[in-house]
């Protein structure tokens, strides 16, 4: 068992100076791969430096050791100045090495190297051209490729989640990066916003709203700020999930009678009816080849997870152990489904693998709530609570590798990771 | 042979309700007196404004809906653990208002169902609007109109008591009633 604090320091980042984020993180067992990142040449005169940022994205993970640094000089900038005998003397498996220099006209070019310390060779050369302001997005693409050429799965470092915060009355729909910083509001109220929802193509964001005094769903084009109701029927318009295409919304309606799963068009329109029966059905998730939704439905007497064709038809069980397993989430492989089991009256999140049935529970929290996959399919994200506020917590689908982001800005919850974004 | 059993069963709960009705005094008076006073002044057109008038003039005939006297003036139906059932002890504040809507055919209302923290809550969510239409069945089988209620859930997310103990939960599982307009 491993624990580290890492204190990220956000001021960095101009925009996130209130939203100090500290993360902790616990491993317990497996390997983790050694690696030096040393500071990259010159990137002391810019206001973000880039490999501090790379080797929090890396540790964060828990797959990767931080090799200690201290002491070597001069730092090397290109590949003849590298000693692999020393790197390998501290057991250090990987060197990432870097250069930043600025070019006329206020650009600055990133450069960074990855080397295989063992066997001396090179894996991976890579030079961005960008604005400062750009430099650290940079360093998620730059952890990115770090952590795909050494782990094989991609690297989600560059991709944003959404959540929502609570301050006293006020509720905000916020969006940041993957690690918490940059953290923007893109919608505030004085009623709760719940159930946000990444469109594929992460240009959207579907919630539930609370503004007309009842749950209403809303489609929130980011980058205009637009907003439509889509679902505001008669009761409520709750959970929605998309289409793997972004064109429709799974959500649940009470107009014709009470929780039912419906299609709607994503930009709104007439709502197709999905499941007839006289038990509660919501919380859908549609599996990412689009042929099944998975949901919650307690037609069997208790919640329980089913699974029916995305157009509706013949639901089947998939959970059996317990009496409460509610809020499915497809991984982006559609093998295995995360969700939230209740165990001797504790809320936790496990995930089922479909095939095999087998159930495995991941956390170890007393109310923890709203999983959602990271796009890799390697982190789970979800709610958990600590002294009676919502926080954000994430863990490897392995259940190995546990993250917590303490956040002091208030109440954090329900969030949602959003997808790879478009190369 | 259904609807006999029916009709029988909706005729002991008006009987109930009466009877409950007749054993507390104000109620019943203050409807009366409530009643004609809302149709004269139709210069501000809904009934339901003309409701809220009589509260300026607070004792003999305050807004029963307001008078923390009335029974009216009580709107939140409590329920048990994982429970949509409306229990016996909420039964007369259910009728109380389902009888003023009776009497009041201008009157609506919506029906906001509640659940404690615990769980997830889309599936909160739905568990509140199943309470909202326990109490609205209650209602409904008392004679008022489906067309006048909404029920709608706010599930975890309005709790009327802070706290994360049983206590807080218990005031936290309910079904709210609300006249539209008020």
């Amino acid at each position: 068992m491993k624990r580290f604090l890492l204190a990220l320091l956000l001021a960095f980042a101009a925009l996130a100076v209130r939203a100090q984020l500290t993360i902790d993180i616990t491993t317990s067992g497996g390997r983790q791969i050694p690696i030096a990142i040393l500071p990259f040449a010159g990137e002391s005169s810019q206001a973000q430096p880039v490999s501090p940022v790379v080797g929090a994205d890396l540790a964060r993970t828990g797959l990767f050791r931080l090799v200690n640094t201290v002491g070597v000089s001069p730092l090397p900038a290109e590949p003849s100045e590298v000693n692999f005998v020393d790197w390998q003397a501290r057991s250090s498996e990987a060197l990432v090495i870097g250069k930043v220099e600025a070019l006329p006209g206020g650009r600055v070019e990133v450069r960074f190297r990855l080397f295989d310390v063992q066997k001396q060779s090179q894996l991976a050369s890579l030079s961005y051209v960008v604005t400062p302001a750009q430099l650290r997005a940079t360093a998620h693409r730059i952890a990115d490729v770090i952590y795909e050429k050494l782990t094989g799965d991609k690297g989600v470092f560059s991709t944003k989640i959404t959540y929502v915060v609570k301050k006293g009355t006020r509720y905000e729909l916020q969006v940041s990066d993957a690690d918490g910083a940059n953290a923007q509001t893109v919608l505030a109220s004085n009623e709760p916003i719940i159930s946000p929802a990444w469109s594929p193509d992460g240009g959207r964001i579907a919630y539930v709203s609370f503004d007309q005094k009842k749950p209403v769903v809303v489609v929130q084009n980011l980058a205009q700020g637009t907003t439509r109701v889509v679902a505001a029927y008669r009761g409520n318009n709750s959970a929605p999930t998309w289409s793997p295409d972004g064109a429709s919304l799974v959500v649940t309606l009470t107009r014709d009678d009470i929780s039912q799963l419906y299609r709607i068009p994503a930009s709104g329109g007439e709502p197709r009816r999905l499941t007839t029966t006289p038990a509660i059905d919501t919380e859908a998730s549609v599996s990412p080849d689009g042929r099944w939704i998975a949901f919650t439905s307690d037609r069997g007497g208790s919640p329980q997870i089913y699974r029916m064709p995305a157009e509706g038809g013949a639901a089947q069980r998939l959970t059996f152990e317990g009496t409460y397993n509610v809020r499915p989430r497809f991984s982006p492989d559609g093998k295995s489904i995360a969700f939230v089991q209740r165990e001797s009256g504790r809320f936790r999140i496990a995930v089922l693998e479909i095939a095999s049935g087998q159930v495995t529970v991941l956390t170890d929290g007393g109310l923890d709530d709203s999983p959602s996959f990271a796009p890799n399919g390697r982190m789970i994200l979800y709610e958990a609570q600590a002294n009676g506020r919502g926080q954000l917590a994430a863990v490897s689908s392995d259940g190995r590798v546990r993250q917590r982001l303490v956040s002091a800005a208030g109440d954090v919850r329900d969030p949602a990771w959003g997808p790879l974004p478009a190369q | 042979m259904k609807k006999i059993v029916l009709s029988i069963a909706v005729a002991c709960l008006l009987a109930a309700c009466a009877s409950q009705e007749a054993k507390k005094d104000v109620p019943v008076t203050d409807l009366t007196t409530g009643t004609p006073s809302a149709t004269t002044p139709t210069t501000t057109g809904q009934g339901t404004a003309s409701t809220t008038t009589p509260t300026t003039q607070a004792g003999i005939t305050g807004n029963p809906l307001t008078d923390p006297k009335n029974i009216l003036s009580k709107r939140s139906v409590y329920f048990d653990f994982d429970s949509n059932v409306v229990k016996d002890e909420f039964r007369p504040l259910v009728q109380a208002h389902a009888k003023y809507m009776v009497e009041k055919r201008d009157a609506k209302i919506r029906i906001e169902g509640n659940c404690d923290e615990r769980g997830s809550r889309e599936y909160n969510l739905a568990l509140g609007q199943r309470r909202a239409e326990a109490v609205k069945k209650v209602m409904t089988v008392l004679g008022v109109q489906e067309s006048r209620i909404e029920t709608v859930s706010f599930g975890e997310e309005k709790p009327a008591a802070p706290g994360h103990d049983e206590a807080a939960w218990a005031k936290n599982r309910r079904g709210d009633i609300r006249y539209v307009g008020e």
